[in-house]
């Protein structure tokens, strides 16, 4: 499969590309909207791994639904819905110096990891089979995202009442 | 299998060539380009527009996708589970009602706290 | 492998031609019908009937000035067009019009292509249908836009959880998420059958994610003048409208897909009784229009959330333990 790999450079250029917007843009609506194409970016890539279902849950969820909430949240903020928000602030170095030692860490991490990593790629569809593995092996997992999910919602809940009253 | 979306690529390129062509080719060369300040100026029923309409929504909205958000992972769980149903037998269904109840106590929490409201 | 591509461009170009045809054809429809129903005649003057009247009708909006509002956003009012209108037809890619067919000795599939997660691709693609909205309304900077698009897509995502959960029930029985395999699952009883309450929790919020009425609050021309894309002329206002109209095509396919057998059924070829079911679908979404008034926005809501959402969950509930039982 030669066509593979421009393809994947291809997504990953769409991907840093509308990332580095969503991190510098200056219109935080397009921020927004960039990061949508960020998630696009990668979503592309789970399908060139094979990985289809991971792909429209990434559509779904985060395309679908957080960014619309992130949309939401802007829109429910005043006066930063329109353009020109300050974009950095004082902690610059600071944030640069983790950023980058993560950075580091992520590469010197692939570069002794990528051997070791035995990729097998499934031969039909994979959704069953995630359907039964989570009902099986990972249940209590599975449960527990419930509990999470549960928590989240109250969480969330008292926060934006709060802000209300 | 990640060949089979190849042609949705092809089906996407297609699509964005076709509203590219006519708005920017087709269109442009067809229409007329008169634009004054009158006609440029944002449409308020014939009134002068009064302020931007960038302005400050109501939480109301942010509740709404945050539990949309909760319920839609969820959904993205069921899916997987329904495929696999035939196999998997009345373990799993307690499995993901025991799961579903969870959530549901959300729900009930969001529609007891008035969440759910459109006042 | 030459052969082979120049079938796909041959496909996709006839799938695509055929739906942009349905489309225009569909505002025709609608009118007549509409008119049909408040006995009046519709469209009478262009053509036989009016049927010229769709290619009028595009004809005028290409003449027509490209309007943009100097307050507006301008990338992103240039963009909303194109985000609007290709979720609305990239969803045929994976939609199956018929098994298949021998042309000079060769065989060929009955669509575009068929991924194993077809139905789960098509809710991933209309979850961005709601972006077109969103960008217009706040690219054209204009309140009646923004109010329309907040509405709109506070609407779509409420309505999309039930429509996701409502197929569940189809999916448990079909044990597949490929669209083609759903049909085949089909060819001894139509899923509508065994899944009534899912079939009408699926339609309710099909009519709700495409906006139209009872469910047009994001277009209510009495209060919002016309919604998301007031601020919008020539041919991108005709995109808007197509990307409406591709819509209603898309959820009609996919309802005939899941629940009404797809391409099955006796003696008359399989394409013309997906297309036939397709426009019995079509058909009703037209006779909503014209017989229901438009709902409150807390009263769609509320529905929405109190009650589509508890009965869907129900329906797995019971179709769970039914299976389960036997």
């Amino acid at each position: 499969m030669s066509i593979e790999l421009p393809v994947f450079y291809f997504l990953a250029a769409i991907t840093i590309g509308a990332a580095l917007i969503v991190v510098l843009g200056r219109n935080i609506v397009h921020c927004a909207f960039s990061l949508v194409l960020a998630f696009f970016g990668v979503a592309g890539l789970y399908v060139l791994l094979d990985a289809e279902f991971l792909a429209a849950v990434q559509v779904l969820i985060y395309v679908g639904g957080i960014t619309i909430l992130l949309l939401f949240a802007i829109m429910l903020t005043s006066r930063a819905s329109g353009p020109g928000v300050r974009i950095l602030n004082e902690q610059l170095g600071l944030s640069a110096l983790i950023a980058g030692g993560l950075f580091f860490l992520l590469i010197y991490a692939l570069w002794k990891g990528i051997p070791a990593l035995a990729i097998k790629v499934p031969t039909q569809a994979n959704v069953p089979t995630i359907g039964r593995v989570l009902m099986t092996s990972y249940v209590l997992p599975f449960e527990v995202a419930s509990v999470l999910l549960l928590a989240a919602l109250v969480g969330a809940l008292i926060l934006a009442r709060k802000e209300k009253d | 299998m990640a060949a089979d979306y190849a042609y949705v690529g092809l089906f996407l390129l297609v699509g964005i060539l076709f509203v590219v062509f006519t708005i920017e080719v087709l269109s442009r060369l067809l229409r007329p380009s008169r634009p004054n300040p009158e006609k440029l100026s944002t449409y308020e029923c014939g009134e002068r527009p009064i302020g931007g309409s960038w302005i400050q929504f109501h939480v109301r909205y942010y509740l709404y996708a945050l539990v949309y958000i909760v319920f839609a992972v969820e959904t993205v769980f069921l899916f997987p589970w329904a495929v696999a149903f035939h196999r998997l037998g009345f373990f799993a269904f307690i499995e993901m009602m025991i799961f579903i109840a969870i959530l549901l106590v959300g729900l009930a929490y969001a529609w007891k706290k008035g969440a759910l409201e459109w006042v | 492998m030459f052969e082979f591509i120049i079938i796909m461009l041959v496909k996709i170009a006839v799938v695509f031609g055929a739906l942009l045809l349905t489309v225009a054809y569909l505002t025709w429809l609608e009118r007549k019908v509409i008119g049909d129903i408040q006995v009046r005649l519709g469209p009478m003057r262009v053509g036989y009937h009016g049927l010229l009247q769709p290619i009028a009708d595009g004809l005028k909006l290409l003449f027509k000035e490209d309007i943009i509002p100097a307050e507006a956003d301008r990338t992103v009012y240039l963009l909303a067009p194109l985000v609007a209108i290709i979720p609305a037809l990239i969803s045929f890619a994976v939609i199956p019009f018929g098994s298949q067919v021998k042309i000079l000795g060769r065989t060929i599939d009955l669509y575009i292509t068929d991924v194993n997660i077809g139905i789960l691709f098509i809710f991933a693609v209309a979850s961005l249908g709601v972006y077109g909205i969103v960008l217009a309304g706040w690219s054209s900077n204009n309140k009646y836009s923004l109010l329309g698009a907040m509405r709109s897509s506070a609407q779509m995502i409420s309505y999309e959880l039930s429509m996701g959960l409502s197929i569940v029930g189809v999916l448990m029985m079909a044990q597949s998420l490929s669209l083609v395999q759903i049909v085949k699952a089909q060819s001894v009883v139509w899923f509508i059958l065994l899944q009534p309450v899912g079939f009408l929790i699926y339609l309710i919020c099909a009519v709700a994610e495409t906006n139209r009425a009872p469910f047009d609050l994001p277009e209510a021309e009495t209060e919002l003048v016309a919604g998301f894309h007031v601020e919008y002329s020539s041919m991108k206002f005709a995109l808007f409208f197509l990307a409406e109209y591709a819509n209603i095509v898309t959820v009609s396919a996919l309802a005939t897909t899941l629940f009404l057998g797809g391409w099955q059924g006796p003696l008359l070829p399989p394409v013309a009784w997906f297309l036939l079911k397709v426009f019995a679908f079509i058909f009703l979404f037209v006779w909503l229009r014209a017989t229901l008034p438009r709902f409150r926005y807390d009263q769609l809501m509320g529905f929405g959330w109190k009650v589509l959402l508890p009965v869907s969950l129900a329906n797995i509930l019971v179709t769970g333990l039914i299976m389960a039982w036997r």
